[in-house]
């Protein structure tokens, strides 16, 4: 038996996660974002309410009623229960706008990035092009052809929010394929799929999983201002049209548009926040034991 | 930088825009329905003669390939086709609306850059001192608060707190007919906020990266010679650190730029601006495709002569650049 202590290497996962508990902005956004994740998906459950239906006189002042702490929109809505169901459409259409966004965009990059030459060449070139098009309006031409359902709204986001992910990945691509661990890889007759997805992918990780928490706060942002604008789902209440459909009356009444985006921001900032933390912890330079 | 260069950019400018042509085409196709019914405008309530007269200008009953010739060679020659709904001439609408959007875009990125960047190279300054703390919360709300929000919330406060600038339209009414003096200074007026709630996303991030590149540079040892041979504290940070600072700041603004025409596109609708996004957001309700399109049309191209611009400056900055073309 061998009586030296063993060394055990810490887990990047573990080790990143040790970082990144000790950011207390990142920690306190995680949180938030827990807390606004459970209320969205419980919420509705515990507090009974329809958002579209109409329980009160319009306009109650928050504070005035106590059944209705946040008071009523401009028919009479109660604001809370818009509130908590108002934000599962929202963060289910940023989630999956997201995973699409990551998913088109870390394939084309991935190829582009790897195989480089002509394939490089033509897959950027397309990439321009979507940065071209201004990507709100081209969502919202795409939903207005097709039926605003949540799914068209992820998908016209997904399809507008890549360009920036294939680029960073190829980036990413570009340095590790010259790496000498791929050389390694490929020298014991390992194929050019097994290498993306298994050799450089998961070392090219840490900056897209810190660019898929900002996709997800960039997606919610486009669905609010999606819906805001009356272009969601007429039937599936969710904070972005609570604003729009307000916006008439916001000088007569101010809660039904500040809470719905106050709701938002805290969001998005809350993610935000992950993200930057995320950021922090898989940078080695501030990587201090 | 050489003439050959310029061209090729332009060119490959047109290309791109020509891709966006054709993408329009295939949209229209793509969409459910009749595409003569879809061109018309759902709401427009066209009439059978009008289906026909479409049916005939489109060439919607020849080969596909032939209706793309025709719908390529219409748009290179000015013609956007009609819309049903305002009845005039997409081209015609658009000419009267891009300047409003021109004017707002434009103003929102020199007011996000120059405050966004004063205020990133004052952070540098003192990388763990209070602004810098600042600035960095400050960028992280101005990415999180969506703009719409933003322009309401002023609207409320500045229609009934302090009603020192107009919360809607780009005119006063009263002053339609006063001399040109007045009349720029009405539109600035009416552009404080609009440009302010468009500004104030950008500005944070512009803040952000010009800290963060400002940083890199002050540690270099150029930086040490021109303040060892005295060069005053605003001259090393805005003449020498700063123009080294700038490139990833000008590679931003140009990558923004499509962001930025998305972001007035909302604002323009919460501040009542006569612009392009009004327009698409009111030819959008009335389904009246052609000129939704044609503004999908412009705005790209806005994109694309922004990037040519960009490329440009880069190489102005960057003479290293210039030599390698």
């Amino acid at each position: 038996m061998n009586d030296t202590p063993e060394f055990k290497p810490e887990s990047p996962g573990l080790e990143a996660w040790r970082m990144f508990r000790r950011n207390i902005p990142a920690v306190f956004g995680l949180v938030l974002l827990i807390v606004i994740f459970l209320a969205t998906l419980y919420g509705a459950l515990i507090y009974n309410g329809d958002p579209f239906d109409i329980v009160w006189a319009p306009h109650e002042m928050p504070g005035a009623t106590p059944e209705f702490p946040l008071g009523t929109d401009y028919l009479g809505r109660d604001i809370i229960a818009g509130l908590l169901t108002g934000g599962g459409p929202t963060l289910a259409v940023g989630a999956a706008a997201a995973a699409l966004t990551m998913f088109i965009g870390i394939s084309l990059g991935a190829l582009a990035g790897y195989y480089g030459g002509w394939v490089d060449n033509l897959l950027m070139r397309f990439t321009e092009f979507f940065q071209v098009l201004p990507a709100l309006l081209f969502a919202m031409v795409l939903v207005t052809l097709f039926s605003p359902s949540l799914w068209t709204i992820a998908f016209a986001i997904g399809v507008v929010s890549w360009p920036q992910t294939a680029r960073l990945t190829r980036a990413e691509f570009l340095k590790i394929k010259e790496l000498e661990y791929v050389t390694a890889a490929r020298a014991i007759g390992a194929r050019n799929k097994r290498i993306i997805w298994k050799v450089i992918l998961p070392n090219a990780a840490p900056p897209l999983i810190v660019s898929a928490t900002l996709t997800i706060g960039v997606a919610i942002l486009f669905e609010a201002g999606l819906s805001f604008l009356g272009l969601g789902d007429p039937n599936v209440m969710s904070w972005g049209l609570m604003i729009g459909a307000n916006r008439e009356f916001i000088l007569e009444a101010w809660w039904p548009v500040t809470f719905p985006g106050l709701a938002i921001f805290l969001t998005v900032f809350a993610v935000s926040l992950v993200g930057d933390g995320l950021n922090d912890a898989f940078n080695p330079k501030l990587r201090q034991r | 930088m050489t003439l050959s260069y310029l061209l090729r950019r332009i060119g490959y400018g047109l290309l791109l825009m020509l891709g966006v042509v054709i993408l329009n085409f295939f949209l229209i196709r793509l969409a459910p329905g009749d595409p003569a019914v879809v061109i018309a405008g759902e709401m427009g309530g066209a009439t059978e003669e009008m289906l026909e007269s479409i049916r005939e200008e489109y060439g919607l009953n020849k080969p596909i390939f032939t209706q793309l010739w025709i719908y390529v060679s219409g748009i290179a020659t000015g013609n956007l086709g009609e819309s049903f709904f305002f009845n005039q001439p997409v081209s015609k609408l658009i000419g009267l609306r891009i300047w409003p959007t021109i004017l707002l875009v434009i103003t929102a990125q020199i007011l996000s850059i120059s405050i966004g960047v004063f205020m990133g190279v004052i952070a540098a300054r003192k990388p763990n001192g209070i602004l810098s703390g600042i600035v960095s919360i400050f960028a992280t709300i101005g990415y999180a608060v969506p703009v719409f929000w933003t322009g309401i919330m002023l609207i409320i406060l500045f229609a009934s707190v302090i009603p020192i600038f107009p919360v809607e339209g780009m005119q006063s009414v009263k002053l339609r007919d006063a001399g040109f003096v007045v009349k720029t200074l009405d539109i600035a007026h009416h552009l404080v906020l609009p440009a302010f709630t468009l500004a104030i996303i950008y500005l944070a991030q512009y803040a952000r990266l010009s800290r963060a590149s400002m940083l890199e540079v002050l540690g270099s040892d150029y930086i040490r010679t021109a303040r060892a041979k005295g060069a005053s504290e605003v001259s090393v940070l805005f003449k020498h650190a700063l123009r080294n600072a700038a490139l990833p700041i000008l590679t931003v603004a140009g990558l923004q730029f499509g962001n930025l025409i998305s972001g007035a596109l909302l604002v323009e609708t919460v501040f009542n601006w006569p612009g392009m996004g009004r327009l698409a957001f009111d030819s959008i309700l009335r389904r009246d495709y052609p000129t939704i399109l044609g503004v999908l049309f412009f705005a790209s191209a806005m994109v694309v002569v922004a990037n040519i611009i960009t490329d440009i400056s880069y190489r102005w900055a960057d003479p290293r650049l210039r030599r390698k073309s």
